[in-house]
C-alpha cells in the first residue's frame, strides 16, 4: 500500500481510538495500527520517498541552518535586479569556521510557500548563489549549499530574465571555484534547478531525499502524455538516494528515522554537523588545483560510452 | 597521342557526371516534388527550397537543418573530419524499448545520436564544431551528446583552437535520468576550461534550443548567435503555460524576443551565417590580435 494510502489508515485509526474506551477494541486498534506502518515502512518505493521528500513537516533549510551552524547572517541580492526569497544564502561559522551556506527554501505552509514561490528559484536566485559563492571564494570559506526544490521556475519573467542563461553560468562558474564545496540533498533535488546549486566536490544525500530530471508527473507527461504515472515513472527513473549512490553520483547518504524525518528528529543535525567538520578538514588538505582537478573528473566520468 | 588520351577522359567525365545527374534525380523523387513551408503554409519546389539552405524563398522562414546539411552550409568544401563518431550509449536506465528507440532512429536518419562533432575549416580557419541534429530523439542530451560535446571542447582545449556549436535541443535526455542531467554539468566545466586558455566559443542557437541544453553549453558562448525565429528557452511554452494559466504572448522566446532581452548577441539569417562565423573567427584569430608589450608593470 502506497505510504500516503497508509498515513491517511491511520489516521481514521487514531480517530477510532479516541473515540473509544474499550481495552479489547483498543489493542485491536493499535495492533493494526502497527502492521500497517510496518508494512508501508518496510516496503517503500520510490514513489513513497518522493513522497517524504515533499512532506512539509520535513526540516527545511533554515532547520539546518539554525540547528548546524551558529553566527548565521543572511545576505541578500544578486546585485542586478533583486532578491530572490527562493534562495536563502549568507555566513555561518561550524563551529568557528566561517562558512557561506546557501540552500533552496521552501515553507511551510502556504503563506511561506507563497512569499519563497515553493522552492523554485528564478534566475536572481541563482545570480545570488553565484554572488555569494564568489564572495566564498575571495574570503577562502568553503561552500555549504542545501538542495531542496521542485526545480527551476517556468513563467514568463523567469524566461524573460534569463532562467537558462542563469543555470549555465552557475554550472560554469561552480567548476572552478577555488574553495571546497559541500552539497547536500536534504528533500527534493529537481532537475537543472538543484544542478544550479550543487555542482560540489561531494554530494550527500539524506535516505528519502531524491534527486531526478525531472519530477516524476513532468517525465511521465512528457513521455507518455499522462501525469497521472508519476509512481510509474518514479520506479523508472532511479531517483532515490540509494539509487544514486549506486551510480557513483551521491558520495556519502545519511540514515534517516522510520517515516522519515519530521520536525523532531534532532540527531540529523549532530550527524551533519561531525560529517562536515571531517570533510572540510580533509578537503582542505588538498591544494587549490588538486580540489578543482577532482571536481573536474567526478563529473567527467559520468555517462561514460566509449565503444565497449 | 596524349590528345587522345585527354579525349577520352573527357569523354569519360561528361559519362559520370550524366550518370550523377540522373542518381540525384531519381532520389529527389520520392522525397516529394514539394515542400510546404511551415511558416507561410505555401508550398515550393524541393529543389528550390533545399538550394536555398531550406530557407523558405516566400517568408523567409528558416525550416530545420540536418547535421549534414548544416555541416556543408558551414564547413569549407571536404574539410570536415568527424571526431567520436563511435560513441555508443550505455544502457543507463534501462528504460523499456530506449535501445530500440535508438536503432530505429539510426536506420531511419543515418545518425548515431542527436550530435555530429569534428574538426573542419570555416573560411579557411581550423575550428571544432558540433552540430545537433533535432530529428534524432529530440536532439536531447543524453551520455553520448554530453561525451561527444565534452570531447570536442577537451580536443579545441588541447590544441588551442575556436569551437562553433549550432544547438538544436529539447533539452536533458529522458530516458536516461540524472545521467542526463549530469551531463549538462559535465560540458559546462569543459568550457570552462576552453575559456580560462583564452578561447574563443561561438554557440548559434538554432531551432528550437531548450531544457538542459539552453541551461548548460548553448548558452556559455562567448558570442552568441541564433537564427531567426528561433524558440529558445528554458521551460517549454507549454509547461509555461500549464504552470502560469495563461496564454503566452506572441512572439514569447523566439531569437527576436531573446536579442531584445539581453541574451543574444546577434541573429544572423542562413544565408550570411558562413561569412559571419569566417569573420568572426578571423577577428580572434592570432594574427589579428594587436602585439602587445610583454611582461607586467
Amino acid at each position: 500500500m502506497p505510504l500516503k494510502e497508509a498515513e491517511d489508515q491511520i489516521r481514521l485509526l487514531d480517530e477510532r481510538l479516541s473515540k473509544t474506551e474499550d481495552r479489547e477494541e483498543r489493542q485491536a486498534i493499535l495492533d493494526e495500527k502497527n502492521r500497517i506502518l510496518k508494512d508501508a515502512y518496510e516496503n517503500l518505493t520510490s514513489y513513497d520517498r518522493v513522497y517524504l521528500a515533499r512532506k512539509p513537516t520535513r526540516p527545511g533549510v533554515r532547520d539546518y541552518i539554525k540547528n548546524i551552524f551558529s553566527e548565521f547572517y543572511e545576505l541578500h541580492g544578486d546585485r542586478l535586479m533583486r532578491d530572490d526569497p527562493a534562495v536563502i544564502g549568507g555566513i555561518a561559522s561550524l563551529d568557528g569556521i566561517a562558512v557561506t551556506v546557501i540552500g533552496h527554501c521552501k515553507g511551510k505552509n502556504l503563506e511561506e510557500n507563497i512569499k519563497c514561490n515553493f522552492g523554485m528559484p528564478n534566475p536572481e536566485g541563482y545570480r545570488k548563489a553565484l554572488r555569494l559563492m564568489k564572495q566564498a571564494e575571495k574570503f577562502n570559506r568553503p561552500i555549504i549549499t542545501f538542495i531542496d526544490t521542485p526545480g527551476a521556475y517556468p513563467g514568463i519573467e523567469s524566461e524573460e530574465h534569463g532562467q537558462g542563461e542563469a543555470i549555465a553560468r552557475n554550472l560554469l562558474e561552480m567548476g572552478s571555484l577555488q574553495v571546497p564545496i559541500i552539497s547536500i540533498v536534504i528533500g527534493e533535488g529537481g532537475s537543472g534547478g538543484a544542478l544550479a546549486m550543487s555542482v560540489a566536490d561531494r554530494i550527500w544525500m539524506l535516505e528519502n531525499a531524491v534527486y531526478s530530471i525531472l519530477s516524476p508527473e513532468g517525465f511521465a507527461s512528457i513521455l507518455w502524455k499522462d501525469a497521472s504515472r508519476a509512481r510509474e515513472a518514479a520506479e523508472l527513473m532511479k531517483l532515490t538516494s540509494f539509487d544514486l549512490y549506486q551510480m557513483g553520483i551521491a558520495d556519502r547518504l545519511f540514515a534517516e528515522p522510520k517515516g522519515g524525518l519530521n520536525q523532531n528528529s534532532r540527531s540529523i543535525y549532530q550527524r551533519l554537523k561531525t560529517a562536515l567538520k571531517a570533510e572540510l578538514e580533509q578537503l582542505a588538505k588538498l591544494n587549490k588545483r588538486t580540489l578543482i582537478e577532482q571536481r573536474y573528473k567526478k563529473y567527467r566520468r559520468i555517462g561514460d560510452c566509449s565503444p565497449k | 597521342m596524349i590528345s587522345l588520351f585527354k579525349e577520352r577522359r573527357q569523354k569519360l567525365t561528361l559519362f559520370k557526371s550524366s550518370r550523377q545527374k540522373n542518381i540525384q534525380h531519381r532520389i529527389s523523387v520520392p522525397e516529394g516534388l514539394y515542400t510546404r513551408c511551415p511558416g507561410c503554409k505555401q508550398d515550393f519546389i524541393s529543389e528550390q527550397v533545399a538550394a536555398n539552405y531550406y530557407v523558405c524563398p516566400g517568408c523567409g522562414y528558416h525550416m530545420r537543418l540536418t547535421a549534414q546539411g548544416r555541416i556543408k552550409l558551414i564547413a569549407d568544401k571536404g574539410s570536415m573530419r568527424e571526431l567520436n563518431a563511435g560513441l555508443i550509449t550505455r544502457e543507463n536506465l534501462d528504460f523499456p524499448g530506449y535501445s530500440e528507440k535508438l536503432a530505429s532512429l539510426e536506420a531511419q536518419t543515418g545518425l548515431k545520436e542527436a550530435v555530429v562533432t569534428g574538426v573542419c575549416s570555416i573560411d579557411g580557419i581550423s575550428t571544432v564544431i558540433g552540430v545537433m541534429d533535432s530529428r534524432f530523439l529530440m536532439g536531447s542530451m543524453g551520455s553520448v551528446v554530453g561525451e561527444k560535446i565534452t570531447r570536442a571542447v577537451e580536443y579545441a582545449t588541447k590544441r588551442r583552437l575556436p569551437i562553433v556549436i549550432f544547438t538544436a535541443s529539447g533539452g536533458a535526455r529522458m530516458q536516461e535520468g540524472i545521467i542526463s542531467l549530469m551531463q549538462m554539468a559535465k560540458t559546462s566545466n569543459a568550457l570552462a576550461r576552453h575559456s580560462q586558455a583564452g578561447l574563443l566559443y561561438i554557440s548559434v542557437m538554432t531551432h528550437p534550443t531548450t531544457g538542459g541544453v539552453t541551461a548548460s553549453f548553448a548558452s556559455l558562448g562567448d558570442i552568441i548567435l541564433a537564427e531567426p525565429g528561433a524558440l529558445i528557452g528554458f521551460a517549454g511554452p507549454r509547461v509555461i503555460e500549464q504552470t502560469i494559466r495563461q496564454k503566452l504572448p506572441e512572439g514569447f522566446q523566439r531569437a527576436e524576443f531573446l536579442l531584445e532581452h539581453g541574451f543574444l548577441d546577434m541573429i544572423v539569417e542562413r544565408q550570411n551565417l558562413k561569412s559571419t562565423l569566417g569573420s568572426l573567427l578571423r577577428l580572434h584569430s592570432p594574427s589579428a590580435i594587436l602585439n602587445r608589450k610583454k611582461g607586467g608593470g
